[in-house]
């Protein structure tokens, strides 16, 4: 009964993990290819260290709690990674689908962002 | 007591971790712990300026509830919109008008807002007043903004920020 769990668990987490992958090769552009690792992994990885936390608690004696300890460090940095690359690609100007916010984030007062961000809504609308 | 116990929120957190790490609950791991907990702020009291309170620990307790149920969901979307039609995808950056006025707070929202469907943070503005988002497939940029809000930032001030 438990293997077929634990099977499950780290089926489910292989395909989640090789879904975010496949996401660097079929999104199109930089900013795109930053949600396939940030997201689809967690899930991946979050049921291959629930699989590893049941199996090592199982055949030991005593609970196994370092996987806790992993998925606490990966949410931490798996967002903070994805938030400096993207601001890299911005500040380099990478090519992107989506219309660059240049205009959109206030680098020096506030004052002049308001009015541009006003006027881009108005364009959009 | 501000000299000798900067934060006493963080000591029982590294002790915490510091026990996860040995793996045992052992007495002398606990005071090991504890030891590492008092030092550590004390070493890095620099990186800390800002006092952390927690004014709601429930709210904060509900809101990683909240949270672990949008990461799941987050990843069944993204991995749809993966092995979907990628090229019909419409990416768009946008922008988040912020309330929350303390760093860890505006960390706490990031990092949710990373994790959660189609969205990552991409950028803090000098000011601390915006942040902006990059969407993977966004069709309705008002919408997401108020849901971002109600969901996420609402909770979160409450939680750090004295209202």
């Amino acid at each position: 009964m438990l293997d077929y769990l634990l099977s499950f668990l780290i089926l489910t987490g292989a395909i989640f993990t090789f879904v975010g992958s496949l996401g660097l090769v079929r999104l199109k552009d930089f900013y795109t290819r930053l949600h396939g690792p940030t997201k689809a992994t967690t899930l991946g990885v979050g049921c291959l260290l629930i699989a590893s936390a049941i199996y090592f608690s199982n055949r030991e004696a005593g609970m196994s709690l370092h996987e806790v300890l992993i998925t606490l460090f990966l949410f931490i940095t798996a967002p903070v990674s994805a938030h400096m690359l993207a601001k890299a690609g911005l500040h380099l100007g990478l090519p992107s689908l989506a219309k660059t916010p240049e205009e959109k984030i206030p680098e020096k007062d506030n004052e002049t962002t308001k009015t541009l961000t006003d006027k881009k809504t108005a364009v959009d609308q | 007591m501000r000299r000798l116990l900067p934060h006493p929120l963080l000591t029982p957190i590294l002790a915490g971790i510091w026990l996860l790490l040995s793996n045992s609950v052992n007495p002398g791991q606990i005071v090991l712990g504890l030891l590492l907990g008092w030092a550590i702020p004390l070493l890095s009291i620099h990186f800390w300026p800002d006092k952390v309170y927690i004014y709601k620990p429930l709210t904060l307790l509900r809101y990683m509830g909240v949270l672990l149920i949008d990461m799941v969901l987050a990843n069944f979307t993204v991995a749809r919109l993966i092995l979907g039609n990628p090229g019909r995808l419409k990416p768009a950056f946008i922008v988040l008008p912020l309330t929350l006025t303390s760093d860890l707070a505006i960390s706490i929202l990031a990092i949710s807002i990373t994790l959660t469907p189609g969205t990552v943070s991409a950028q803090l503005s000098p000011d601390r007043k915006h942040l902006l988002i990059h969407a993977l497939n966004e069709t309705d940029a008002d919408a997401l903004i108020v849901t971002i809000k109600r969901r996420y930032e609402i909770p979160l001030k409450e939680v750090f920020e004295k209202c």
